[in-house]
């Protein structure tokens, strides 16, 4: 019953009592169970509360009322607060923080009807690109057990791809949607940095950080992100513009769009074989009557460094409230503030994150400050002109997502470097706080590929719209790993 | 801040004998500013409530809360900008400033560093003789207060109170310009003068809404670098200011001239024994590591919301004293104690309204007797104790010689302790001045009667005693004959 529905199919369903949300969210949930031992997508699965509400979205749609997303089940990166349920970022820090309050994607898509199954398993505080950093043990990539799901939204991306549930909520600040999207085969996208509100999302990187979706389909994350989208008082960076209906105008012709294709992103270390599904998607584009042009973005190859200056700092400062005093772990009988301050987040945090807070605290140190963050903002800005030039010639830039399918677990967990340069082509957006998706376009040995589609700030509609009629026209995006099917 | 670089000052000079020291002082003033909420959530900032019962998510620094700036701490920064003649930053820019500390609980507290909502203004102090000097405000900026944390009563314990934490305050950084700690309390008090008048801060400076850091160095007169300082932190009164600044230039001037060095520290007065003390060098200093909040977009102010502003600042001190001099001719010294305080100052104009032509009366009384009642039983005007209608109805009974002064003293005493009215008090007590020549004629014609041997005396020559009748004559009508016609009176009558 629920191998292949999307969101766009399963709400309809739903509101038309086809199916009930209890019985749909019971199967979800036994498949969740029955996946964790192989795909450790979750880190609490909120059966209890699930069923209940599920109760509530049928009564609803019983009464012929319920939000757009009444009775769809979701999941949520355990990076979102959730009223009495723990949110834990991936971190040992967290293993049993409950926060009092939910962030306002979670209320929001609440409020749509949407019922959580539970919170996903994610890099530890984010950061990370293979999903290895969790506390709570890796997440598995459902095409093949023994790689990475990709990171840090991996658990979003495994538990979409091995239909767990049609949809789930994700954050994106160097590649973290679309990333594992693309390593999973599901469609991802990250908003324009201001489009969803951040409050609720435990930061890793505030001015980077953005929440969006994984799904299946691009009409599916339209559906979803329209629940979730739109200016948040309580979030000082959210921009007032109103939410469009992401649905409207899906299917109209592609004819005559102008698609950018990245110099820079086609480079040495992208795959020959990524390279050419990359390449077949463009041909695809063509046939629906896009215009494609090559441009160069000279500033690009900067994005990976820059971003490795201003992601850390920013961390650094965000991780400085998990002292021990009022949340998180606190370390046993320390003896003093100094040691209470030490072992508490000598505990707390793993190895990437302790790299990253002191790398953070290298470059905004008195006498590197110039040197590293001044330059890495110079460098930003830079990059947001590249695009801006760019986009003043097309409408949409298209790449690859990754310069590879998924890494085999611990390939490249001793070397930070070659993990970071796994976010070589999607840092960039995020630097520039660019919309960006990666949508399924084919396999490499068996293995999924991404394409990226990079729009104009706040053109997320643009972006879903050329993702909706390439997937009109492919069929990636509905495979299944075969163990899932 | 730093508020000025130090430099060492030559070895030849400090130890030079009887050298002249010049005193240079920098003032970094906490002002907490009188919104409702806090700078950055909605928490209330009432004072004086139970342990962490005014602290919300934000100031608790949760996972996922976001600061969202209060308008209204912007709208009373550039109050203060507008009022120092500052400039208004088109953009200014909330920074983090990181250090950990239990009582600042997101490990980093929101301020401005590079990019200040006010820059470059001056307030004007007058000194002891009366002469007028201006001191330059380098800037002023936009900050959240820490928490507390307390030791008392918690036998090894910290305990972490946080309702202070995240209420706004403004950073008034002035330049080191002043030269005797006298200058310095001089400048303090002008400033809280000012943020009084401009109701952005109540002033309050035993619950610490108003205190100071003191940068204070010496140099040889006449050197054009300045010394090593030494910042005295969180002096919470003018007169600790004072002292404060009073032993740290002794302490200092005696360092150099006994061969030693003054080092970059900053340290803490002690009320109790009037020192300072050392409580961390420079090199212990935190590298607070500032840089933008990216939780805070940069704060822009056009032009048209600084109007609207401006438009609403009250009349300030300084004007408000000229304007006292000229419309009331009043002395610039009554014309300043008058406008210290808003409240006072508006009290002051109420009672003159109520007394037309008064203007001078009405100062001596509101200075003299109204302000030392006041001040006998720790009021504020604000209290209602006296209203100035009442003060400006014993005034006019006053004006129209229906009392005299003296027995106006007594009125007042009344007045202030029972809250009748000046013509109340008068009619009840019978004090109504006598202003009839026949019954003073008649109190005059009895007490020359009963006293034949002075009256004898007078007679004789003896003038000193023309007091003695002055006072019978007011004994006998209980101070109540007017002055003027009873002087008038006896002159006549005495000599026979």
């Amino acid at each position: 019953m629920i191998d292949r529905p999307t969101v766009t199919q399963l709400a309809a369903d739903l509101r038309a009592r086809k199916i009930s949300s209890v019985e749909l969210v019971r199967a979800c949930l036994a498949r969740i169970e029955a996946s964790q031992p192989a795909l450790n997508a979750f880190v609490t699965i909120t059966a209890d509360q699930a069923l209940e509400q599920a109760e509530a979205a049928d009564r609803e749609l019983a009464a012929g009322r319920g939000g757009p997303l009444a009775g769809v089940p979701i999941g949520h990166k355990d990076l979102f607060c959730t009223a009495g349920v723990r949110t834990t970022c991936g971190s040992r820090m967290l293993e049993n923080f409950v926060a009092p309050y939910d962030a306002t994607v979670v209320a929001r898509l609440k409020a749509a009807g949407a019922v959580m199954l539970g919170k996903l398993n994610m890099d530890e505080f984010a950061m990370g690109s293979s999903n290895e950093t969790s506390y709570f043990g890796p997440v598995r990539n459902p095409w093949k057990t023994d790689l990475v799901p990709g990171g840090s939204s991996g658990g979003s991306a495994a538990a979409v791809a091995a239909r767990l549930l049609p949809a789930a909520t994700a954050t994106d600040t160097g590649g973290s949607i679309r990333q594992p999207a693309a390593f999973c085969g599901v469609t991802g996208i990250k908003p324009t940095y201001g489009r969803v509100s951040r409050y609720g999302m435990i930061a890793f990187a505030s001015s980077l950080d953005q929440g969006g979706v994984i799904a299946q389909t691009a009409e599916d994350c339209a559906r979803v992100l329209r629940s979730m989208a739109g200016f948040d008082p309580r979030d000082s960076t959210s921009v007032d513009i109103p939410v469009p209906d992401y649905l409207a105008g899906l299917d109209a012709p592609l004819a005559g769009v102008r698609i950018g294709v990245l110099k820079e992103f086609f480079d040495t270390g992208l795959d020959a074989g990524y390279e050419r599904r990359v390449r077949e998607a463009f041909a695809v584009f063509e046939r629906l009557g896009a215009r494609l042009c090559e441009l160069s973005l000279p500033n690009i190859p900067r994005s990976v460094p820059a971003y490795y200056v201003v992601a850390p700092a920013e961390c650094s400062s965000n991780l400085a409230r998990y002292d021990g005093v009022r949340f998180g772990h606190r370390c046993s009988a320390p003896r003093d503030l100094a040691d209470l301050y030490k072992r508490s987040r000598s505990e707390g945090f793993g190895p990437e994150v302790k790299r990253r807070i002191m790398t953070g605290t290298y470059v905004l140190s008195a006498g590197y400050y110039d040197a590293y963050y001044l330059k890495a903002q110079r460098v930003r800005r830079m990059i947001t002109g590249d695009f801006e030039r760019a986009f003043a010639e097309v409408d949409l830039l298209m790449g690859p997502t990754t310069p590879t399918v998924a890494f085999a677990l611990g390939a490249k967990s001793a070397d930070p470097i070659t993990m970071y340069l796994n976010d070589i082509y999607t840092i960039s957006a995020n630097l520039a706080g660019l919309p960006a998706m990666s949508v399924p376009c084919g396999f490499v040995d068996g293995l999924p590929a991404g394409l990226q589609i990079i729009g104009p700030h706040f053109a997320e509609q643009r972006l879903l719209h050329a993702a909706h009629r390439f997937q009109r026209e492919t069929d990636w995006h509905t495979r299944v790993p075969e163990r899932c099917a | 801040m730093n508020a000025h670089q130090g430099t060492r000052v030559s070895k030849g000079a400090a130890t030079e004998p009887g050298a002249a020291w010049e005193t240079v002082i920098g003032l970094e003033i906490h002002a907490q500013l009188a919104t409702r909420s806090k700078i950055f959530s909605g928490a209330p900032t009432a004072y004086g409530a139970a342990p962490n019962t005014q602290a919300c998510l934000v100031d608790l620094g949760y996972p996922g809360v976001l600061p969202v700036l209060n308008a209204e701490a912007v709208r009373m920064a550039v109050r203060f900008g507008l009022a120092i003649g500052a400039r208004i930053a088109h953009q200014s820019v909330f920074a983090r400033k990181n250090y950990f500390y239990p009582d600042l609980p997101k490990g980093y507290q929101i301020s401005q560093y590079e990019l200040p909502i006010v820059a470059g203004g001056t307030l004007d102090i007058v000194l002891e003789d009366g002469s007028r000097k201006r001191i330059g405000v380098t800037r002023a900026h936009l900050e959240e207060d820490a928490g507390k944390s307390l030791h008392e009563g918690l036998a090894g314990l910290t305990g972490i109170d946080l309702n202070r934490a995240g209420t706004p305050l403004l950073e008034i950084v002035s330049e080191p310009e002043m030269r005797s700690a006298k200058e310095a309390v001089a400048y303090m008090k002008k400033v809280h003068t000012l943020v009084r008048y401009l109701e952005i801060c109540d002033g309050n400076m035993q619950e610490g809404s108003f205190r100071c850091d003191a940068n204070v160095s010496v140099r040889p007169a006449g050197a054009e670098k300045f010394g090593t300082r030494a910042e005295i932190k969180n002096v919470n009164s003018f007169r600790y200011v004072e002292k404060a600044i009073l032993y740290e230039v002794a302490r200092q001037i005696e360092l150099i001239e006994s061969g030693g060095k003054v080092i970059q520290e900053t340290r803490l007065f002690d009320p109790d024994r009037g020192e300072t003390r050392s409580m961390r060098s420079k090199e212990e200093a935190n590298d607070y590591r500032y840089f933008p909040d990216p939780d805070l977009l940069p704060l822009e102010l056009d032009a048209a919301y600084v109007e609207s502003v401006r438009a609403e600042l009250p009349e300030l001190p300084d004007a408000k004293a000229a304007r006292f001099s000229a419309q009331y001719g009043l002395s610039d010294y009554d014309a300043g104690v008058l406008t210290a305080s808003r409240e006072l100052a508006d009290y002051y104009e109420a009672v003159t309204r109520g007394v037309p032509g008064q203007p001078k009366l009405a100062a001596n009384w509101v200075m003299g007797e109204f302000a030392a009642a006041l001040h006998k039983e720790g009021l504020e005007i604000s209290a209602g104790k006296l209203p100035a209608e009442r003060l400006a109805g014993l005034l006019a009974r006053i004006a129209d010689e229906t009392i005299s002064g003296k027995i106006a003293k007594e009125v007042f005493e009344a007045m202030w302790a029972n809250g009748e009215s000046a013509d109340a008090v008068i009619a009840s007590k019978g004090l109504q001045q006598i202003t009839d020549t026949g019954a003073i004629e008649r109190a005059i014609a009895e007490v020359m009667a009963q006293h034949p041997d002075q009256l004898a005396e007078f007679r004789a020559g003896k003038d000193k005693l023309f007091g003695f009748f002055v006072g019978q004559v007011m004994k006998a009508t209980r101070g109540k004959a007017n002055p003027a016609q009873l002087n008038a009176l006896l002159k006549e009558k005495l000599p026979g």
